[in-house]
C-alpha cells in the first residue's frame, strides 16, 4: 500500500516544517534581542520627549529688592505637516509679516535640522499682549501653537557687569554637555554664568506617546518615566541696590570703577564699572544686535573694569609696603626719614616727591604720601642683612604681597577675574640679567609703580585686610541661595584668608596713618562730617606705548578707604581713569559712597553735584582736540 | 465497527482540540490588544473588532460541534459534490460578490462578510483525499498527476480571477501532500530549482545568468561524457542537458516578460522583497508595512512590553495589525518569549496532526490530515515570515489569530473534519 511505501517521507516533511520554525526563531532572536535598532526606531516613532522648562531663579539685593526676574513671552511654533487649509493672507496679517517672510520661515521649518513632523520656532518672543490676540485666532491655523518662554528682565537697569546676561547656548556647549539642547538659554557672564546651576533649575521631561499621524495619545505609562521640572533657586545678592545705583550715577561720564566690600564678610556692596550699559539690552532675540553695537563702542562698555582692568596701584600700595617692612622688623612707627623733595637712588634723576617734607615719621609719611619716605622703606626692606641674596629678599617681599591677594586670582565668584601683574625673579633676570638687579633697579615698586598691576577688586580687598587687621574673606556676590546662606556653593566665602602680616599693632600704625590722610593729609578735602574714616589716595602714572614711543598720559585718580575707623562697615576702592590726582575725583566719590552707605544721606550737596556733573570723558576728548 | 459511538466527544483528540482552543484564545487577546482603545475598553464590546471576533469565535465553536455531530461517512462519501458546490460558489462570487479594495471575493451580509475562497481549502482537501485514496490511483501514473493537479489548481485559478492571489498561493501547500503520497521528490527539487532560477532571473542580469547556465551545462556534459561508459546513453543525457538549458533560458526571459505584465503594486512588492532598488518613495511605501512590522516586533525585546503596552501596534504604526500583521502584537507585547510560545504551539499542532494522520488506517484520513497540516504550515510560514521580513508580503491570515470570520470558520471546519475522521478511525477502513 502507498502509505507503507512512502511512510519514510513523513520524516522529510517533519524536518522541513521544524527547520522553518527554527529559522523563524533564530530570526526573532536576532531582531528582538540582538539588534537594538528596532527598539530605538520604535521610541523615535512613538515617543515625543517634551521638555518642561523651569523658571529661572530671581536675583534680589541684600535688602530684598528685586534685581532680576522673568518676563513671560511666547514663541509661536509650527509643525509644518499639520498645517492644513491655511488662510495665508489672514495669518500674515495677524502676525504682521509679509508673504515672502512666511514662505521663507515655513521653508526653514521644513528643512534640516528642522523637520516637517516636528515643532520648530516660527516667531520668537511674542509679548503677552500680542500672544493673547494671537491665541484667540489660533484655532483657525492648525499646526501652529504657542509655547511659553521666559525672558530675563532687569527692573532697575543696574549692575550689568555683575549680574551678567543670559543667551542661547553655544554649539560647543551642546556637544560637551548632555543637559543643554539647541535653543536653550544659559548664563553667559557675571552671576548668571557663575550661578547657572542653582539659577537654571532642572528641566523636566515628559514622554508623550503619539500615533502614526503624530497625534498625541497621552503620557507614556502614565508618566512613570517622566521627570518634573525643578524651578531655579532664588539668589540673594550681596549688592546694595541703592548704593550701586548711586555709584553708577557718580561714575557717569567717567571711565573707571568702584568696588565696595563689607570687610567683615567679604560681601560686595557695590560693583561699578563705567561706562556701563542697560542689562535689558542683552535679552532674547535683541541680544546679538545690541551686543555688536556695545562691542563697537569706543569706550568699551562691555569691559568689566572693576574686575579686569589692571592699574598701577600708585600710592595706595605704600600701605602694603608699610605692613611688610614692620613685619620684617626693619620699620617702626617712629622710623624717620628725611625728605628733600626726592629720593636719590643713583639714577640720573632722583625719584621726585611732591613736596619738601623734611623729617617724617611713619603716620605722617602715609598721611602725606611721601615718596622719599617710602623709597627708604623699600630700601630697608630690600637691603635687609638677614638675607644673603637679592633673590631671597625679593621672594620674601613677593610672598608678602601675594598674601594680600595681589598678583593672583582672588577666586571670587565673578567669572573672568584678572590676575593683575606682580613681577617675578625670572622676569627681572630676563630684563636686567641674573644678579644684575638691585633695590635701586626696582625702586618704583616702592610707590606702586613699575611692573605692578592691580585690579580694583584686588585693591578693595587689600583695604579689607587692613580694616580686618590681617585677614580677608574672598569678595563675593551672593549672600544666600534659596534663603540658605550655607549653600555648599557659598561655604568657601566663610573662610578667613590671612595675610602674612598678622600682628594687629602693625595694622594699627597703618590705620593711624590712613586716618591722618583724611584728617589733615592728602584727602582732607573729602572729610565726611560725623564719620571718622581711614583712606589713602593714589595717583597712578599712566604710560602707554603708542607707535613705539612711551607716552605719558594723564594719571589715573585712585582712592581706597574704609569706614568707620572703628568697626569698619565698608571698604572701598575707586579708580577714575585719566582724572589726575587721587584726591581730585576718586576721593570725593569714595567719600560720597561711604556717606551714602552709612547714613543714607548726603551732607555735602556741592561735592555731590560736582561729582555727578563732572564729565571727564568728554573734557579729555575736547582737551586733546585743542592740543 | 467493533465499538458503538456513545458521544460525539468520545475518541476525539484532545491535544489538537486543546491547542485549537488555546490558539483561539490567544488570538482573541491579541486582537483586543492590537485595536484596543480606552473608549471601548471592554473586551466584549460588540462595536469593536474584539467584540466581533468573539462572535466569530462563538460561531466557530458551534461549527466545530456541528462538524463533530455530522456522520463521518458524509465527508468520505461526498467530497466531490462538496468540491463542485464550492467551485460554483467561487465562480458566482465573481459575478455577485461585493468588491472590496480591488478584489471580488466577498459576499456581504450587512456588517458581516464571508469569503468563499477561504472555504475552498477544505473542499480541495477532501476532494484530493478522495481521489488519491481510491484503490486504482497510482501516483506514479501521469494521468493521476494531471487529475490531482487539476483538482488543486482549478479553484486556485478561480481565486486568482477574484484577485485574491495570496489565497490562491496557499494551494501550492498541497505539494507536501503529493510528496507524502509518492509524488517524485526529484520533481519537488526540480520545482525548487525552477523557483530559484525564476527569482534569479529577476535579480541578476539575464545575459549573465544564461551564460552561467550554459557554463554549468557544458561542465555537466563533459562530466557525463568522461564518466560514462555507454557512449550512446551519454549522448542522450547530454542532449537532455542542453534541451534543459534552452528551456531554462527561455524561462529566464519569459519571467522577465511576465514580470513586465504584472500590476505595478505587485512588481514593487516583489522588488522590495528581493531587495532591489525601486526608488526611495516607492520603497518607502511598499516596504513600509514590513518595516513597521519589524520595528514593532523588534522593539518587543526578550519579554515584551506587556499586555496592552505595545506602542507601535496600539497607535497604528503597523497597518493591518489585527488581520495580516497580528503577529506584530504578539512580538511587541510578549517579546521573544511570547513569539516562541506561539510558534511552538503552531508547530505542536501541525506535528500532532501529522502524527495522527500517520496512525490512520484509511488513506483518505491520512491524506486529508496531511492536507490540513500543509495548509496550516503554509499559512504560518508565509504570514509570520512576512512580519519578520523573511517572506514577501502576501496577504494571508495567521490561522486562529487574525481577525476575520471566514478564515476562522474555514480553519475550524478544516481542522474538525480531521478530528472527526480521527475519532472514527476504528470505524472507517478507507
Amino acid at each position: 500500500m502507498a502509505s507503507q511505501q512512502f511512510s519514510d517521507r513523513k520524516y522529510v516533511i517533519l524536518a522541513i516544517f521544524s527547520a522553518i520554525i527554527l529559522i523563524f526563531l533564530a530570526r526573532l532572536f536576532y531582531i528582538q534581542i540582538v539588534d537594538d535598532q528596532y527598539k530605538l526606531t520604535a521610541r523615535n516613532q512613538a515617543f515625543r520627549y517634551m521638555t518642561d522648562y523651569p523658571a529661572r531663579g530671581n536675583i534680589f539685593d541684600r535688602k530684598g529688592k528685586r534685581l532680576v526676574y522673568n518676563q513671560a513671552a511666547y514663541d509661536l511654533m509650527v509643525i509644518p505637516k499639520q498645517v492644513k487649509d491655511l488662510d495665508t493672507i489672514d495669518f500674515c496679517k495677524v502676525l504682521g509679516i509679509d508673504k515672502e517672510t512666511f514662505r521663507k520661515r515655513m521653508l526653514k521649518a521644513k528643512q534640516a535640522p528642522n523637520s516637517p513632523l516636528k515643532p520648530s520656532v516660527f516667531e520668537k518672543e511674542i509679548s503677552i499682549e500680542h500672544s493673547a490676540i494671537l491665541n484667540e485666532k489660533l484655532y483657525k491655523f492648525s499646526g501652529f501653537f504657542l509655547v511659553s518662554r521666559t525672558l530675563r528682565k532687569y527692573p532697575s537697569s543696574i549692575a550689568a557687569h555683575l549680574l551678567g546676561y543670559v543667551g542661547e547656548v553655544a554649539p560647543e556647549m551642546i556637544d560637551t554637555s548632555s543637559y543643554y539642547k539647541n535653543g536653550d538659554y544659559i548664563g553667559i557672564s557675571g552671576m548668571e554664568k557663575a550661578y547657572e546651576l542653582p539659577l537654571r533649575g532642572v528641566k523636566g521631561i515628559h514622554i508623550e506617546v503619539v500615533d502614526v499621524h503624530n497625534r498625541p495619545q497621552g503620557s507614556y505609562m502614565n508618566g512613570i518615566y517622566d521627570t518634573l521640572a525643578v524651578a531655579g533657586k532664588d539668589i540673594e545678592c550681596t549688592l546694595d541696590a541703592s548704593l550701586q545705583e548711586y555709584g553708577e550715577k557718580l561714575m557717569q561720564n567717567k571711565i573707571g570703577s568702584i568696588v565696595a566690600i563689607e570687610p567683615s564678610t567679604g560681601e560686595i556692596l557695590a560693583f561699578v564699572s563705567s561706562p556701563s550699559y542697560d542689562p535689558n539690552l542683552l535679552i532674547g532675540s535683541t541680544l546679538p544686535k545690541n551686543f555688536v553695537t556695545l562691542q563697537q563702542d569706543s569706550l568699551t562698555p562691555l569691559f568689566n573694569r572693576a574686575l579686569m582692568a589692571s592699574y598701577p596701584p600708585g600710592s595706595t600700595f605704600k600701605l602694603v609696603m608699610t605692613l611688610i617692612a614692620q613685619n620684617e622688623k626693619v620699620l617702626t612707627r617712629s622710623s624717620s626719614f628725611f625728605c628733600a623733595g626726592g629720593y636719590n637712588y643713583g639714577g640720573a634723576r632722583p625719584l621726585k616727591c611732591d613736596a619738601h617734607h623734611g623729617y617724617l615719621e611713619l603716620p605722617a609719611g602715609i598721611a602725606h604720601s611721601c615718596n622719599t619716605y617710602f623709597c627708604n622703606v623699600f630700601r630697608v626692606v630690600m637691603d635687609n642683612r638677614k638675607y644673603a641674596k637679592m633673590e631671597d629678599v625679593f621672594s620674601v617681599w613677593r610672598n608678602h604681597v601675594t598674601s594680600f591677594g595681589i598678583g593672583r586670582h582672588l577666586n571670587t565668584d565673578i567669572p573672568n577675574e584678572l590676575r593683575g601683574s606682580l613681577p617675578t625673579i625670572p622676569h627681572y633676570n630676563k630684563v636686567f640679567g641674573a644678579h644684575r638687579w638691585h633695590t635701586s633697579t626696582i625702586i618704583s615698586l616702592a610707590i606702586g609703580q613699575g611692573e605692578l598691576g592691580i585690579t580694583p577688586i584686588q585693591n578693595a580687598n587689600v583695604v579689607c585686610v587692613i580694616a580686618n587687621k590681617g585677614f580677608y574673606f574672598i569678595p563675593h556676590t551672593v549672600r544666600s541661595i534659596n534663603k540658605n546662606p550655607n549653600d555648599s556653593l557659598l561655604l568657601r566665602f566663610r573662610e578667613k584668608h590671612f595675610a602674612m602680616v598678622t600682628d594687629t599693632s602693625y595694622y594699627n600704625v597703618v590705620i593711624e596713618g590712613m586716618n591722618e590722610v583724611v584728617k589733615h593729609g592728602t584727602a582732607a578735602a573729602s572729610q565726611i562730617p560725623g564719620i571718622d574714616y581711614c583712606a589713602k589716595t593714589g595717583t597712578a602714572e599712566n604710560k602707554r606705548v603708542i607707535n613705539g614711543k612711551v607716552i605719558q598720559l594723564k594719571d589715573h585718580s585712585m582712592f581706597i578707604a574704609f569706614a568707620p575707623k572703628e568697626n569698619p562697615k565698608i571698604a572701598i576702592a575707586v579708580a577714575v581713569e585719566n582724572a589726575g590726582w587721587g584726591a581730585a575725583w576718586a576721593a570725593p566719590i569714595a567719600s560720597l559712597m561711604i556717606e551714602k552707605y552709612l547714613t543714607d544721606s548726603i551732607s555735602r550737596p556741592l561735592v555731590e553735584k560736582k561729582m555727578l556733573e563732572g564729565d571727564i570723558v568728554h573734557s579729555n576728548i575736547i582737551g586733546k582736540q585743542k592740543k | 465497527m467493533s465499538r458503538e459511538q456513545k458521544s460525539i466527544f468520545q475518541n476525539i483528540d484532545w491535544t489538537i482540540t486543546g491547542l485549537f482552543v488555546v490558539l483561539l484564545f490567544l488570538g482573541w487577546l491579541n486582537i483586543y490588544a492590537a485595536v484596543f482603545n480606552d473608549e471601548h475598553s471592554s473586551i466584549f464590546d460588540i462595536s469593536q473588532k474584539y467584540g466581533k471576533q468573539l462572535m466569530w469565535i462563538t460561531g466557530a465553536l458551534l461549527i466545530a460541534i456541528v462538524v463533530l455531530i455530522i456522520d463521518a461517512n458524509f465527508f468520505t462519501a461526498f467530497p466531490f459534490p462538496i468540491y463542485i458546490a464550492c467551485c460554483l460558489t467561487l465562480i458566482s462570487v465573481i459575478f455577485f460578490g461585493t468588491e472590496i479594495s480591488g478584489s471580488k471575493s466577498w459576499f456581504r451580509f450587512g456588517d458581516f462578510g464571508l469569503q468563499p475562497a477561504e472555504f475552498g481549502k477544505f473542499a480541495v482537501c477532501l476532494a484530493l483525499a478522495k481521489y488519491m485514496s481510491s484503490l486504482d490511483t497510482q501516483m506514479a501514473r501521469f494521468q493521476t498527476k494531471v487529475i490531482a493537479f487539476f483538482i488543486i489548481l482549478f479553484p486556485a485559478l478561480i481565486i486568482i480571477l477574484e484577485k485574491e492571489t495570496g489565497t490562491a498561493l496557499v494551494y501550492t501547500a498541497f505539494i507536501f501532500v503529493m510528496f507524502r503520497e509518492g509524488f517524485s521528490g526529484n520533481i519537488m527539487l526540480g520545482g525548487f530549482f525552477t523557483v530559484l532560477l525564476l527569482i534569479s532571473a529577476l535579480l541578476v542580469n539575464k545575459v549573465v545568468l544564461v551564460i552561467l547556465l550554459a557554463v554549468i551545462a557544458v561542465v555537466v556534459a563533459i562530466a557525463i561524457w568522461v564518466s560514462s561508459r555507454n557512449r550512446k546513453k551519454a549522448k542522450q543525457f547530454i542532449m537532455g542537458v542542453f534541451a534543459l538549458l534552452v528551456v531554462a533560458s527561455a524561462g529566464v526571459y519569459g519571467v522577465d516578460h511576465a514580470f513586465s505584465k504584472m500590476a505595478p503594486h505587485q512588481k514593487v512588492r516583489i522588488n522590495v522583497f528581493l531587495g532591489k532598488d525601486v526608488g526611495k518613495d516607492l520603497k518607502k511605501k511598499a516596504g513600509y508595512n514590513v518595516n513597521q512590522s519589524l520595528i514593532a516586533i523588534g522593539s518587543g525585546g526578550f519579554a515584551g512590553k506587556g499586555f496592552l503596552q505595545g506602542t507601535q501596534t496600539k497607535y497604528n504604526f503597523v497597518p493591518e495589525q489585527s488581520t495580516d500583521f497580528i503577529f506584530c502584537t504578539v512580538g511587541e507585547e510578549w517579546g521573544f518569549l511570547g513569539s516562541a510560545v506561539v510558534l511552538f504551539l503552531f508547530l505542536a499542532l501541525i506535528l500532532r496532526i501529522i502524527f495522527i494522520a500517520e496512525r490512520q488506517r484509511s488513506s483518505f484520513s491520512r491524506i486529508y490530515g496531511y492536507g490540513v497540516a500543509s495548509i496550516l504550515f503554509f499559512h504560518v510560514t508565509v504570514n509570520v515570515g512576512m512580519t519578520i521580513g523573511l517572506a514577501p508580503v502576501i496577504g494571508i491570515p495567521l490561522p486562529f489569530f487574525s481577525y476575520g470570520g471566514s478564515s476562522l470558520w474555514a480553519f475550524t471546519i478544516l481542522l474538525f473534519i480531521f478530528i472527526k475522521l480521527d475519532s472514527n478511525r476504528l470505524l472507517i477502513l478507507r
